[in-house]
């Protein structure tokens, strides 16, 4: 059947803010999907608070809704806008739960609005566990036995029919605390026990085990017509007992044969049938017995998913647009396959292998338990492609930027032995653990003498991926014993040799790369190679990577879209991409222009610059410009196949680029817009005449040297806090005590503030630097930063883009927090709202100054503070930063495209940007903190970051705006009901008024007896709450039986930290909404007080970039 | 670096084209038609598919022989001698587990040791991808594998190889003796059991190069095969009084088993046909029609095909170098599936006889299980004609 006719308006929802499990890749699907709608005619209406995306660029949609996704509001674009129907499986878990909500509130009914891409029903009976069961049971499917307990006796009945051994997971934990894996009864009574009673609602689920068995997905694309094919399967190398987002994953699957394969596909379409998803993408999980055969369905998403993301990457094959097209009505085979021109009704084959390996950030959330399981933790993935599973292991590893130039041993903690066989019996024990670095566990495990059968028996890794990994090992230690040799004596002799060529392409082709074999080769014969060295001598003996295109087909038809990857297990380049790489300038292009992506997502470096890269490679299409993307990160629009006119699925570094800007010859490589990754390999990339444009890497490395910096600030005659350097201890002493404390210290050359602290005394100095966790190492490579720190001081954020010669501002944003708190995890508005004209005009021309004497050319951010009335400069950084999509999307202006622009030689006059834009409405960016995930780690806010996505909140004026932002996050903010305030001594007396505003709005206050006294001394009524102690029933009492509506809880220094940390845990996991600096609670304050005085607004961004829509404008 | 493993080999095509590898399995001498299969699993099938005689399979999968050996997955029917592949090419073999318990539950030995058993000789190391367009873009040819490393040699011998055009193969891997085909114990699924509450019927087979799970899904179709040798005549079939006659797979080209087609012809109208394959072209060249070698052929288990009946689209498993000429069908055949990537003829049904046939393997063995129904379709057709 052609497409529908008479869907003409479609809504899409999207996944809201970055999350861990929801990330990047619905903003990947998202986009995609938009697109498919827009070649169809249809009318895009949007709703997803995430700013950071691409999809709400307005160029995707005509009416894009940045709003809370809530049923409310939802409610009221449909009322407004009418959609004939509304596409949920584009958006994650999020978009399906608010479709949900609005099936249940009957407004899709009562104003006609079809439900496209996957029905209530069906989604009902993926999601709810028990229905899926019977589902799965009628079909005569097999799931892993389980059973409900609400009592200990229940439980005990339950697990006679459940052979050990058994998984307990009590329901509605945070981060699944208090469940557990039981081997025997006695285990099992005990986890039971202490299950139910850690499940708020007395609730078990008690589950057969299938640790240890093969993981294997499957992703499914069906029809209305029944059509029904498999995209892509996918095999965890880590079995089953962690989560797949955590697990190191390949494609295709390795280690099933045919029937097995052609058996589970059979199951999963008679799942995807059962469950009813018929016009879409989805997802279903299963666990293979590796003894048996025996197969049973784990879950299925019915939805677009960060799995397909991965499959679609992996094929070529564009699962969200397909899905999108079928979703508007038409059949399979009625789509083609872009890339070749064949029916888009088949199944891709890959003739290579791909590898994803996730990212984690558990040094960030110090106190958390970093074993992996059911939960997800991973912030972000790497993928890689090779011609075989060792090279494409090795790329994927090197990809990570996680220090690994492929597979090495980890750093173990102190305390593992450094004798061989203590060592390996410490690892053998370690391996029983599911930590991140089980991999670098297994391959030093493997080379103390842990034998592959040893390793299967305690990972349940499958013997084929461990003789892989065998074999990476097999060929370092030949590098080690034999070929170091041999790359020695050709270096020296500086010569061509085509034995020595045939070795070392053979070793390149196990995915080796030069920085290891140079350190292999350092370590074997105690001499310094470094890898330049390498890359020297295999460029003369012309061995190179060839390119290979990811065409969907293994060959068999001609591929039209250049997706390439390297590999050096072959010999001959693909005919497409010697083409390709020929026929560049009689393709109609004037030039051609790399820009490197961020590599894998990381807190601090997330979707933000993706952003980033994208809008460069949009507004250098504009101008006629070649692109060629490089990038290494499968969740994200970058690494989609029609962003650039080229794509290089490759590792972000040195070598890979190099190999890529060796093939291509580009006319410039930009390497501003990809966070700190594309800076690091800059001054490599420059040192091997690439073109690098934009702002100079010597520049960027200037802004980010602190003596240079405070030079040059001082030059300028700006004002910033003292500051110091300190290689060891004594002299870090020294420094604070100059500067005087509080100070804040950091490691130099970080992004996210990684190990960032306010220190309050020497004793916490000398904690925090002798401390090993933390990762400082101090010494004269590795010097620490210590800077004065602004207590109580407004922080401000700029954005500006600058030409070489002029800058323009595009925002100036205000911090709600105080200074002391990352700048990415603290919520800002555009525009201020507190600051005098003259305090902005300081700012204006600090900037202006800055950007001339950092010779910028391209994104300038920079951070200030307002301290006493004075403006103070933090740190400036000449390249994109976090806040870019923020601004361009309260702005209406796309300054990573302009900046792009700029790069390529126009001028802020040429590109039309000479203004700074003023805004008559208000919008505010809030954080998105994965707390819920790392029970026991610290909650307080500081300035290292920990966020991994953001919300924007807009409308008229900033209360409003604010009230949105909150809304978008986890915890709305509420408008009555009781609220408790404990906080500082230091804030007790500011805390007067804004409290007097809260019962005004009729609010019930509890206060703490310090914070009561002061209360009631101004006059303002409040009831005793006790503090957590011997006294019954305390504040956590209180809020534990969901009394309190909002927490107010602030802290100064270490000191009163620990309770505050269990208020705070305690309100997370409760989802009660918990404001933690006064200039929270007056932003809430303001907000509320708004929200009586005038209606909330909703309006898509094209209407405030219109002016339809305009508040006071207090700036 | 393993054993007979790392033996330099070199693949030459007729062309010229050389490859260097290393040579696997028996590691002898072979040549054939260069053709690759796109199928990522399923190798030990398509090897021991008979179908593949006379031909050199390059595997476009990046590893091969992951999973092992094991008889369960051999299409060569008992009791007859194995014939397959006449040789492999692959990218990446495993050999890591060579001469010991194979890792893998179903394994019953590393591939490579099975092939040396089976006497099939193949080259790894290949840049298969390379091969694979250079084969897309020339069309199939010709090619040797050899651990003899005289290029001039190999090329001089590989071009007295005649092409495959041409070439009767059916009737080499035919079987000599009629049998009946009793199932093999398979522990593993099919996909689908015997209705044991079903009348059992009697089919008779004729052996092309038949896969042994054609035969199969035969007898879980109620449907007991005996299997008769490729040159058996419309006379004997008959007097051996079957319910019904399968035509089955084979390899080489269709035209010149004249014998084959003179069969089928005492055949068509007297008992239900089903053609697979070979069966197929050979069915179409019973009723006048034409066939065609193909310029790469379709190997592989991804491949669209519309069954124009109901409308749906069937992921099929596919193997074959020649094709039915569309234009060439006569008024009493009606074009019953078409595969959607390049419009071939995929099958095709007599509208004066009860005969039907299909291009791709609805038996799959490797690849999908979307066309199992067309034996449920035979039995029914079988059924239709004895109410009649």
């Amino acid at each position: 059947m052609p497409k529908r006719e008479d869907l003409k308006t479609i809504m899409v929802l999207g996944s809201g803010p970055i999350v861990i499990g929801q990330a990047a890749e619905f903003d990947y699907s998202g986009t995609q999907g938009l697109k498919a709608l827009k070649e169809e005619g249809c009318r895009i209406i949007l709703l997803n608070s995430n700013p950071a995306t691409v999809m709400t660029d307005t160029a995707f949609s005509d009416a894009t809704y940045i709003e809370p996704m809530n049923k409310f509001m939802a409610a009221e674009i449909i009322i407004k806008e009418r959609p004939d129907a509304i596409l949920p499986t584009l958006g994650g878990q999020t978009a399906l739960n608010l479709l949900m909500d609005l099936h249940h509130m009957g407004i899709l009914e009562e104003y006609n609005v079809e439900i496209i891409g996957a029905q209530p029903k069906s989604i009902e009976l993926a999601e709810n566990r028990q229905k899926f069961r019977e589902t799965m049971e009628a079909l005569g499917l097999d799931l892993p036995k389980s059973a409900l307990a609400t009592s200990f006796e229940e439980a005990m009945d339950a697990i006679n029919k459940i052979s050990f051994p058994v998984i307990i997971r009590p329901s509605y934990t945070l981060g699944g605390t208090g469940g557990g894996i039981a081997y025997n009864i006695e285990e099992f009574k005990e986890i039971a026990k202490g299950g139910i009673e850690a499940s708020p609602i007395n609730q078990i689920l008690i589950e057969e085990s299938v640790l240890g068995w093969k993981e294997i997905e499957l992703e499914v694309i069906r029809d209305k017509a029944d059509n029904a094919i498999v995209i892509c399967g996918i095999e965890n190398l880590d079995p089953m007992g962690v989560h797949t987002g955590d697990s190191i994953t390949v494609a295709p699957i390795q280690t099933l044969s045919d029937v097995e394969y052609q058996a589970l596909r059979q199951d999963a379409f008679r799942v995807v049938r059962a469950i009813g998803v018929e016009t879409g993408g989805c997802n279903i999980q299963f666990a293979v017995c590796p003894k048996t055969g025996r197969r049973v369905v784990i879950e299925m998403n019915p939805r677009v998913s960060r799995s397909s993301a991965l499959a679609s990457k992996a094929t070529g094959f564009p699962i969200a647009r397909i899905a999108a097209k079928l979703a508007l009505g038409y059949h399979l085979d009625e789509l083609k396959n872009d890339i070749t021109g064949t029916s888009a009704c088949f199944e891709p084959t890959i003739d290579y292998c791909v590898v994803k390996v996730p990212r984690f950030n558990f040094e960030k959330f110090a106190g958390a338990d970093n074993t992996l399981g059911f939960q997800m933790h991973s912030v972000g993935e790497t993928m890689a492609l090779g011609g075989n599973f060792r090279e494409a292991l090795q790329k994927a590893l090197r990809g990570l930027e996680t220090g690994l130039q492929g597979l090495q041993n980890g750093k173990l903690e102190p305390e593992a032995p450094q004798e061989a066989e203590a060592r390996r019996e410490w690892i053998r024990e370690k391996l029983y653990l599911r930590r991140p670095d089980r991999l670098l566990l297994v391959y030093e495990g493997m080379q103390l003498g842990l034998s592959v059968d040893e390793i299967n028996e305690i990972t349940g890794i499958d013997p084929w991926f461990l003789l892989q990994i065998k074999t990476i090992l097999d060929c370092e230690n030949e590098i080690r014993e034999d070929f170091s040799k041999d790359i020695v004596h050709t270096i020296q002799a500086n010569e061509k040799n085509t034995e020595f060529a045939k070795k070392l392409r053979h070793y390149k082709a196990q995915g080796f790369s030069d920085a290891r074999i140079a350190k292999l080769c350092t370590e074997a014969l105690n001499k310094t190679i470094n890898e330049l060295d390498v890359r020297t001598i295999r460029e003369l003996n012309e061995v190179t990577p060839v390119f290979h295109t990811v065409d969907t087909c293994a060959g068999e038809f001609e591929a039209h879209t250049p997706y390439f990857y390297s590999t050096y297990d072959a010999n001959y380049a693909d005919p497409l991409h010697t083409a390709h790489v020929g026929t560049n300038k009689a393709g109609g292009f004037a030039r051609k222009v790399v820009i490197i992506g961020g590599g894998p997502n990381r807190i601090g470096q997330g979707l933000e610059f993706d952003y980033c890269c994208v809008q460069a490679c949009f507004s250098l299409r504009e101008l006629g410009i070649k692109t060629i993307m490089i990038n290494s990160n499968p969740e994200t629009v970058s690494t989609d196949y029609d962003t650039a006119d080229t794509l290089y699925f490759e590792p972000v570094t040195t070598e890979d680029v190099l190999a890529i800007c060796h093939a291509e010859k580009p006319d410039g490589v930009i390497v501003q817009f990809g966070g700190q990754t594309p800076l690091n390999i800059a001054e490599a990339l420059q040192k091997a005449g690439v073109p690098i444009i934009g702002t100079k890497p010597q520049d960027i490395a200037l802004a980010e040297d602190r003596e240079e910096f405070s030079a040059l600030i001082e030059e300028l005659e700006i004002l910033q806090p003292a500051s110091g350097m300190a290689v060891d201890l004594e002299t870090a002493c020294k420094v604070a005590a100059n500067i005087g404390y509080p100070v804040m210290v950091r490691p130099s050359f970080v992004l996210g503030g990684r190990a960032m602290r306010i220190i309050h005394n020497e004793a916490d100095l000398i904690d925090y630097v002798n401390d090993k966790t933390n990762g400082l190492n101090i010494g004269v490579n590795n010097p620490i930063l210590v800077d004065k720190f602004l207590e109580q001081a407004i922080e401000i954020d700029v954005d500006a883009v600058v030409d070489g010669d002029k800058v323009t501002i595009a925002a100036i944003m205000e911090h709600i927090e105080q200074a002391g708190i990352h700048s990415g995890d603290s919520c800002c508005s555009i525009p201020t709202h507190t600051l005098s004209d003259e305090i902005k005009s300081v700012i204006r021309s600090y900037t202006h100054k800055l950007g001339k004497a950092l010779h910028t050319v391209g994104l300038l951010n920079i951070q200030m503070a307002i301290y006493k009335g004075s403006v103070y400069v933090i740190e400036a950084n000449p390249r994109a930063s976090r806040t870019v999509p923020f601004v361009s999307k309260a702005t209406g202006r796309n300054i990573a495209g302009i900046a792009a622009k700029i790069m390529t030689g126009l001028s802020l006059k040429d590109v039309n940007f000479t203004e700074e834009p003023k805004l008559m409405y208000h919008a505010v960016k809030e954080a998105v903190i994965p707390f819920e995930r790392f029970p026991g780690a610290d909650v307080n806010l500081g300035p290292e970051m920990r966020s991994t996505g953001e919300v924007m909140g807009i409308d008229r004026s900033f209360g409003m705006a604010f009230l949105k932002s909150q809304a978008g996050t986890r915890t709305p903010v509420p408008v009555n009901g009781k609220v408790i305030l404990t906080v500082t001594d230091q804030d007790k007396e500011p805390l007067v008024p804004l409290a007097a505003r809260l019962k005004a709005l009729g609010f019930t206050l509890y206060a703490t007896p310090g914070t009561k006294e002061m209360l009631d001394n101004k006059g303002i009524e409040t009831k005793l709450i006790v503090k957590i102690g011997q006294q019954r029933p305390h504040l956590l009492d209180f809020i534990r039986n969901g009394e309190a509506a909002m927490i107010v809880n602030t802290v100064s220094g270490p000191t009163s930290a620990r309770d505050a940390n269990t208020i705070r845990t305690e309100a997370l996991a409760r989802r009660i909404n918990l404001i933690t600096t006064l200039s929270a609670l007056r932003a809430t304050v303001e907000g509320l007080e708004a929200r009586q005085q005038e209606q909330r607004v909703v309006a898509p961004l094209q209407d405030y970039y219109a002016g339809y829509i305009q508040g006071k404008a207090n700036d | 670096m393993k054993g007979n493993t790392m033996i330099p080999a070199l693949l030459m095509l007729d062309d010229g084209t050389c490859f260097e590898g290393y040579a696997a399995g028996a590691c002898e001498e072979v040549m054939g038609e260069v053709v690759f299969t796109t199928g990522m699993c399923g190798y030990q099938e398509t090897i021991t598919d008979p179908s593949y005689y006379g031909q050199i399979v390059v595997f476009t999968a990046a590893h091969i022989g992951n999973y092992g050996a094991t008889s369960l997955d051999s299409e060569c029917p008992n009791p007859k001698p194995e014939f397959g592949a006449s040789g492999i090419v692959c990218h990446d073999l495993f050999t890591d587990a060579e001469n010991g318990n194979f890792p893998h539950f179903r394994a019953e030995n590393s591939l490579n040791a099975t092939l040396a058993k089976m006497g099939i000789s193949g080259i790894h190391g290949i840049d298969t991808r390379a091969l694979t367009l250079h084969l897309r873009m020339h069309g199939s040819r010709n090619g040797i594998i050899s651990t003899n490393l005289d290029k001039e040699y190999l090329l001089k011998k590989v071009k007295e190889l005649p092409s495959m055009a041409g070439l009767d193969l059916a009737s080499k891997v035919t079987t000599k003796e009629k049998f009946v085909f009793d199932t093999d114990p398979t522990p593993f699924l099919v996909g689908k059991k015997r209705d044991l509450t079903k009348k059992m019927l009697n089919v008779a087979v004729i052996d092309y190069g038949a896969k042994r799970s054609i035969l199969l899904h035969l007898f879980n179709n109620n449907m007991h095969p005996t299997v008769f040798p490729a040159t058996v005549t419309a006379e004997e079939i008959l007097a051996a009084k079957p319910d019904a006659v399968m035509l089955t797979n084979g390899p080489g080209d269709p035209e010149p088993c004249d014998y084959a087609i003179k069969t089928i012809q005492g055949l068509i109208g007297k008992l239900p046909l089903f053609g697979i394959c070979l069966g197929h072209q050979l069915l179409a060249l019973a009723m006048g029609a034409k066939t065609y070698k193909m310029p790469f052929g379709h190997h592989g288990i991804n491949h669209p095909v519309k069954d124009l009946t109901t409308g749906k689209v069937l992921i099929t498993s596919q193997n074959h170098g020649f094709c039915v000429d569309p234009n060439s069908l006569s008024e009493n055949i009606k074009i019953t599936h078409w595969n959607l990537n390049d419009n071939t003829v995929e099958g095709m049904a007599l509208t004066n006889a009860p005969a039907f046939s299909v291009q791709f393997h609805p038996e799959a063995a490797p690849g999908t299980w979307d066309a199992y129904g067309l034996f449920d379709q035979f039995r029914a057709m079988v059924d239709d004609f004895y109410k009649k």
